[in-house]
């Protein structure tokens, strides 16, 4: 540690911390606060201890909204195999058109969700919806996407592992870059084939990568609105057995004004989230190699 | 050692599986395309023709008859600007005291700015709200903007970046007489260049398409930004037509489309750099 700078160092750092301190701790303070209190109809808020967090206990549409948004997230979370699979593809030597392959798997993740997710819910129209009409030509009579509310649930984690495929390619590309050539070569010198090579190079190496995922992941699937948001619609019918943690906060924040509820389902997403992020850091040590 | 007829041969297989794939990930974007251009029966034509039989550019007229798509682009321009360059601005200076300067509780600031990484956004939202309705700012562009021109993300990404600078450059200068401020603007920013663009390009995408906050701040449809805008239109099949709906999400995302077709190798660059701390 130098002696101190004097005063420049405030110059720099008092915009980004003070407006993190009004905008962002601040908040984190007064929702945590704000989860024990219920809020009034002319504004104000009266303290009401736990009531919240029991009400949120007893409410079945929060189960429901957890199960949903587990749904959600193990159906994203097939993107990272899927992933694996395409990447490792890209990445081999002498693939001609591999920058073509790459930008063409990566404009989903550039698109915007919301405008995106109105062209998925013409492609999920029940009567004139290509995805339907592509299950018909097979002899398949498909199901109504948007208003039965388990189809409804895998169509909005269809359009959420679509859109991050491309995301995960590109963290996967970088760890892949990463294996140096020789292990292959020297296990092809061995005799061992590309499958093997694959299941016992390719895939422990990328390991980390694979563990960053299915962090990011997990903690953006069960923080799932956009699409649902985007491609269900706010009003549709099917909403109360569909919608995830997110969404049942919005709906009760700022549509059905229960302020100190939502304080409690946020932090109840907090703590789920933290739980989860904690958990899989744990179970890291089993199969993530970092040698 | 694989031989070379052997190699092209997994190459083949290699290609029709890419192909597949990438033909399952453009098939939205070029359905898309075909059915801005379709008429309404076309579109609920059974069974659906794959190309259109003219190009209808009535959809695209009707999307600024039908909504207030221009004023709503605009929006999203400015909320996507205001946010970047103050996120640029407000993190490098931040970023950069973190990386090179010494000064009182810097590390009690430092793990304060960088816990708000570990929270879901949502926790914030509520009081986020009520700060900007009591500045006045609820359905205004600058209320859009405010929370998100500070960025714990955007203030590590940086310092790391900093970090990886060699000190002579900032040494010259000081002995020449500059002061940290002058420094900063005149040598160490020009240098910074790959890192702001990093930053830029990930503000500018979440920007442009973020929904949750803008949606509970906006409610007058001329105050809202695109994502917002083309997010309410879900479930009102009856009163627009797809066609005309599809045009507005062509329109909306043609330009982030355009300009990571044109930065792409940035952006790819960009978004591995932020996302392999």
């Amino acid at each position: 540690m130098r002696k101190a700078d004097g005063k420049w160092p405030w110059v720099f750092v008092l915009p980004t911390f003070l407006g993190v301190l009004v905008f962002y701790l601040w908040p984190l303070v007064k929702t945590l606060y704000d989860s024990f209190t219920e809020s009034g109809p002319f504004g104000g808020a009266t303290w009401v201890g736990a009531a919240n967090y029991s009400q949120l206990i007893g409410d079945s549409e929060v189960y429901r909204a957890i199960l949903n948004t587990v749904v959600y997230t193990a159906i994203v979370l097939l993107g990272i195999p899927i992933a694996v699979l395409f990447a490792s593809l890209l990445n081999r030597p002498g693939l001609k058109g591999a920058m073509i392959y790459r930008t063409l798997f990566f404009l989903p993740y550039v698109a915007m969700p919301t405008a995106i997710s109105l062209v998925w819910r013409i492609i999920y129209n029940s009567d004139y919806g290509a995805l339907n009409q592509a299950l018909k030509a097979i002899g398949i009579d498909g199901p109504s996407w948007i208003t039965e509310p388990w189809f409804a649930l895998i169509a909005v984690a269809l359009l959420g592992l679509w859109l991050v495929i491309g995301f995960n390619m590109i963290v996967l590309s970088a760890g892949l870059k990463g294996i140096p050539a020789e292990l292959y070569e020297a296990a092809s010198l061995d005799g061992a084939s590309r499958t093997q090579q694959f299941r016992s190079i390719t895939v422990p190496l990328l390991t980390p990568s694979i563990f960053f995922l299915s962090v990011i992941t997990t903690i953006a699937g069960f923080q799932l609105f956009d699409q649902l948001f985007a491609l269900l619609g706010p009003a549709n019918p099917v909403m109360p057995k569909t919608q995830s943690l997110v969404f049942l906060f919005y709906d009760a924040a700022f549509v059905g004004n229960e302020r100190g509820y939502a304080a409690a389902v946020a932090v109840l997403i907090l703590v789920v989230v933290g739980l989860l992020t904690l958990f899989q850091f744990r179970l890291q040590r089993r199969w993530v190699n970092y040698d | 050692m694989t031989d070379r007829s052997e190699r092209l041969g997994s190459n083949r297989l290699a290609h029709v599986v890419l192909v597949l794939g990438s033909l399952v990930m453009m098939f939205p974007f070029l359905w898309q395309l075909k059915m801005a251009f379709s008429s309404q029966a076309e579109i609920q034509a059974i069974p659906p023709d794959l190309l259109p039989k003219g190009l209808e550019w009535s959809n695209f007229s009707e999307v600024f008859q039908r909504l207030p798509f221009l004023r709503q682009f605009w929006v999203s321009v400015a909320v996507t600007t205001g946010r970047t360059v103050g996120q640029l601005v407000l993190c490098s200076l931040a970023g950069y005291a973190f990386a090179r300067m010494a000064f009182r509780f810097k590390a009690v600031m430092l793990a304060l700015i960088l816990s708000i990484l570990m929270v879901p956004s949502q926790v914030y939202l509520i009081p986020q709200y009520q700060l900007v309705q009591r500045l006045g700012w609820l359905d205004s562009i600058q209320g859009i903007i405010a929370p998100g021109i500070f960025s714990a993300f955007g203030t590590f990404l940086m310092m790391q970046f900093f970090k990886t600078i060699p000190v002579e450059l900032e040494e010259a200068s000081r002995l020449d007489g500059c002061n940290p401020w002058q420094t900063f603007w005149k040598v160490v920013l020009p240098v910074a260049k790959p890192g702001l663009v990093s930053l830029a390009i990930i503000t500018v995408l979440t920007s442009w398409a973020d929904l949750l906050w803008p949606l509970v701040v906006t409610s007058s449809p001329e105050q809202m930004p695109l994502a917002v805008g083309l997010a309410t239109l879900s479930g009102y099949e009856g009163s627009i037509s797809p066609g005309v709906m599809m045009a507005a999400a062509l329109m909306a995302m043609a330009p982030i489309l355009i300009l990571f077709v044109v930065l792409q190798r940035r952006v790819v660059e960009g978004i591995a750099f932020s996302g392999l701390k």
